[in-house]
This record gives C-alpha cells, structure tokens and sequence, in this order.
C-alpha cells in the first residue's frame, strides 16, 4: 500500500549558512502493507517524526519517492495533496484541537472543509464518530473542558471523519498516563480491525509498539536500522538501539555480566518461546528427564498483540554434556536457546 | 471648586464628537489592520505563505507609519484628508489621520496575537487537506479571537487618546474642548470635567474588552 524509496531529507539549519545542513532522514526503504499497524520507534530526534510526516507531505522529503497505493505523491499537485490529505486521517501527541470550537464542531470541521457532504450527512457522521469514541454526551463542550484521554479521542474522531483508509498517529499516547493509553491503543486496535485501515504509528516506546503493532521499524540517526514482524524484532533485537529500547520495556538481560559474576556456577541461557508453546509446559518435561539443575533468573510471560509469548533466563548447573542435552530437547520442543557469555554478549 | 459656568451642552456634544470619532476610526482601523495584521503573519518567517521580500515591505511600512508622532502626522496627512473626505476640520476631518496611525499599531498586535496560536493546531488543519484562506477564516482567526479582541480594546484606547490631540488641527471632541476652553481660556473648570470624562470613558472600554476577552475564551 504504503511504499517510501530511497528518502532522503536535509534540513537548512541556518539559510544565511550556506552548507550548513542536518541530514534527517538517510536512504529510507519500507514497504507498508494495507491493513496493518506499522510502528516506528526510536530516540528523540531520531527522525521519526519527520519520516512519518513525509507520508502526507507536511514534511517534503529532498529526494525519493512515495508510493500511496501506486501513486507517487512527492509528484503530486496542489489540489491532489489536499484531496490526499482529506484522506489521511493524523492523530498529535499534543492533541491539536480546535480549542474555539465544540467537540462536534471540532469532529465536524474536517468535513466542513471536504465540502462534499451536505449537512444531514455531516450531522449523521458527526454523531456516528462521537458514539465510535464513546464521547456522545461530550458533543456540545470545549476540549479545555475534557480529560487527556478524551481530547485524544476526539482527535482520532476528527481523523476517521472523511473515511480515510491509512491513519498516522504522531506520538498519539506520548502525553497520556499508562491507563488511558491502554484505552487509547485498545481504541485504535479497534478501529484497525473494525474499518480494515492502514495505521502508521511513531513512538518511543516499546510498550506501544508491542501492544498494537503488527509490522515495526526502529530508527537511529536517520537510518532504519532495523525492520521486521514485532515479535521477531522484540524477542531478538539484533541491532544495539532496539535492544536497549526492547530491555528498557521489559528490564530482561539488563546488567548481565553483573549477574554472571555473582552466580559462576554453570551456563546462562536465554531460552525464548512464542505462540501455543507458550501454553505448554516445556521446562517441566524437560526438567523430569534430566538430574541438571535449573534456575530462573529473570522472566517475563507476556503477550506481543495477540500472541503470547515467555522469554526466560536461567542458569543451567550440571555437566557440560548433560546441559547439551537438555538444550537440544529444549530446541527440540521449539524453544529458542541463546546462550550468553560472560562478558554480556549472546552467542 | 465652582462648575456653575461650565456650558455642559458643549460638554455633551464634545463627548459624542469624541465617541464617534473613536467608533468610526476603530472601524477603518480593524478594516484595514486586520488583513494587514494576518498578511504580516503570513507572510512572515516559517509561516504559511513565508515572503520575505513582502514581509520585509510590509514591515518598513508599519515601522515607518509607526515611528511619526501623532501630531506631525495630523498636519502632514491635511492634504490628504482634504482629498478624501473634503475638510480637514471637525469630526470627519480627524478620521483619516486617526485610522493611519492606528491602523499600524493595530496592525502589529494582529500579527504578535496570530503567532501565539499554537503551530500545532495549523499543523493539524494542514494535514486535514485545508487551504491556507480555510485555515485563516476557519481556525486561525476563531482561535485568536480574544487576544483580537484585546488588541482592539488596546487600539481603542489608544484611539481616544490621539483623537483628543486632534482639537489641534480644529478636530472636535473632548480634547478640543480641554485645549481652547481649559488651556487657552484658563477655565480649569472645562479641564477638570473633560479629563474625568476621559478617564471614565477609557476605564469602561477597558472593563467592557475585558469582559469580552473572557466571554470568548475557552482555554
């Protein structure tokens, strides 16, 4: 649906400054399917921002091209940007509502500006999207009036008002507590899978991501640095941004060298299972044939989506050939085994 | 004190002299500051339809008009009031002076309250497919409206005060009274009633914006 080749953006810090420049975005390739919820994570100032902002043209990127269902829209011209637009819903971190107008008229404005409804169908809407977000006996105040979690919902109402079929979020649950940003992303789950639109959503935290993403990009200075399924990005990050994105989340592997140094008795080993497996009891079977001894030193049993998931450390004791063995059955029952070194590294 | 020889017809009518040239003058003046005001902002650096070469003729010419004392500008501007509205004296002869050198003024406040919308809500209209007059007449105007409404409040004041100068090119209103009668005839009398009328006027305009400013906010 969504493809971005070979973007590049630079900034003109300074214009008086000839040469002074910020290269912000560098080489960016991905391809976003339809119906999906594409994350984006990184550090401030990463570029996540600016890449997300490309996808409707707020930002223009300095070379490259973007697909939106075929079309090159970096080619576009004035009136087919905006009919685009009308068509891309946008969800801000800081909410961005019209504090002059009612939630109704802030829900409304949207297609007021489209021009293409006649009132009945835009009161009709109005009110299908007020009930969708669960906000119908809000309609008549002013967003100063209403909680965090409720301007976000008008947000993400005024963002479906024109049907759109791809939506980005810019940081949507940034400024959100932890509980109304579960309901928030619940919301948007929702809305992915009741209207079948494309969402791409950027932020820095892997909560995020791992709650709603189906598909995630991590990016570092620019670059994208990493790209793949979130379960397969989450469980083994491979580059050193997402792992220490990843570890911030769910506080697994942090300070392992430390660890090891306390406990030098036998082999650590990070044993993760995803899926059914998850339901099953693997290490129990695996413990009743064998005389090693286990110990579990850090674990989580968790869901990425919809998938549950458990990811454990333990410290296997016992000869070096008996621990091979319960490896192998452990890789055998569809049980990933890294085994980690002294010095803090997977091998 | 005795103010027994005060004609307070003349009073009267000076007071209305002077409400209908501040009303008049704060007409022309919202007239033309405000489109002056929004194509300052614009126009200006990072914004909506940034100009630098337009912002910058626009801004000299707002300085300039600025930099002109008041009195100097009542004289200059004599031939021009002359050609438009046919007299340089009395009520109409001081609208045109008045609406130039505040329109500039007004004009100035109509940009600094515009740059205090948060860019975000123009970000938001942008992403929503609006065009720039849609996000100007739809989001950026209704958003500001108080700090407007307090920049004209400001204006309006400012106005009463430059029109009480006019009484020197033989405009009329309170200011004319309190020079011929007050400082030329030495009726302290004249003075005293047409400063507290001055001050009393200037405080209901401030009490009534101020009212208005907290009418239509809705932060």
């Amino acid at each position: 649906m969504i493809r971005i080749e070979q973007v590049q953006k630079f900034y003109q810090v300074n214009r008086d400054v000839a040469g002074v420049q910020v290269h912000a975005l560098r080489d960016i390739n991905l391809h976003i399917e339809q119906g999906k919820v594409f994350g984006i994570i990184g550090r401030s100032g990463a570029g996540k921002s600016t890449l997300l902002r490309t996808l409707n043209l707020l930002e223009r990127p300095s070379s490259g091209k973007i697909l939106i269902d075929g079309a090159d829209i970096t080619q576009f011209g004035a009136e087919q940007l905006h009919a685009l637009r009308q068509r891309v819903g946008m969800v801000f971190q800081h909410f961005n509502l019209l504090s002059a107008k009612t939630i109704a008229e802030n829900i409304d404005f949207p297609l007021k500006l489209a021009g293409s409804y006649s009132n009945e169908q835009r009161r009709q809407r109005v009110d299908e999207l007020l009930a969708l977000v669960g906000l119908s006996d809000q309609r008549d105040k002013y967003p100063a009036q209403l909680s965090g979690g409720q301007k976000q919902r008008v947000g993400i109402a005024r963002a479906l008002a024109n049907y759109p079929t791809l939506l980005l979020c810019d940081e949507a649950t940034s400024a959100l507590d932890p509980e109304t940003t579960q309901s928030i992303l619940r919301l948007l789950s929702d809305i992915n899978q009741q209207l079948g639109l494309t969402i791409v959503l950027i932020t820095h935290e892997m909560q995020v991501i791992r709650t709603i993403c189906d598909q995630v990009a991590v990016i570092d200075a620019g670059h994208i640095v990493e790209t793949g399924d979130v379960a397969d990005v989450f469980l083994h990050p491979q580059h050193p941004v997402t792992q220490s994105l990843v570890a911030e989340n769910q506080a697994l592997d942090l300070d392992l060298v430390q660890l090891r140094q306390d406990r030098q008795r036998g082999v650590l080993a990070r044993l993760t299972y995803v899926g059914a497996a998850a339901h099953e009891p693997i290490l129990s079977r695996v413990a009743a044939q064998t005389q090693l001894q286990m110990v579990i030193l850090q674990g989580t049993i968790s869901r990425i989506k919809s998938t549950p998931y458990g990811q454990l450390l333990v410290e296997l004791i016992g000869s070096a050939d008996e621990i091979d063995r319960v490896l192998a059955s452990l890789r055998a029952e569809e049980v990933r085994v890294d085994l980690i070194d002294v010095s803090g590294g997977v091998q | 004190m005795d103010f027994s020889n005060i004609d307070w017809e003349d009073i009267a009518q000076a007071t209305l002299d002077t409400l209908t040239m501040t009303g008049c003058s704060l007409f022309f003046t919202v007239l033309l500051g405000l489109p002056l005001g929004v194509l300052l902002f614009v126009t200006g650096k990072k914004q909506l339809l940034e100009q630098r070469g337009i912002y910058a003729l626009l801004s000299v010419l707002v300085n300039v008009l600025r930099s002109v004392p008041f009195i100097i500008l009542l004289i200059v501007l004599i031939p021009f009031t002359l050609f438009l509205v046919g007299t340089s004296l009395g009520v109409p002869g001081t609208i045109p002076p008045l609406v130039i050198g505040t329109t500039p003024f007004f004009a100035r406040l109509v940009e600094n309250v515009l740059r205090d919308v948060d860019r975000g809500i123009i970000e938001a209209c942008q992403a929503m497919g609006a065009k720039t007059h849609q996000i100007i007449i739809h989001a950026l105007l209704p958003e500001a409206l108080p700090g407007l409404i307090a920049a004209a409040t400001v204006t309006t004041i400012a106005l009463v005060s430059y029109a009480a100068m006019s009484g020197v090119i033989g405009g009329g209103g309170l200011g004319d009274l309190a020079l011929r009668f007050g400082y030329q005839r030495f009726q302290t009398d004249v003075m005293v009633v047409t400063v507290a009328i001055l001050i009393v006027l200037v405080q209901v305009l401030q009490f009534s914006g101020d009212k208005l400013v907290a009418r239509f906010t809705r932060k």
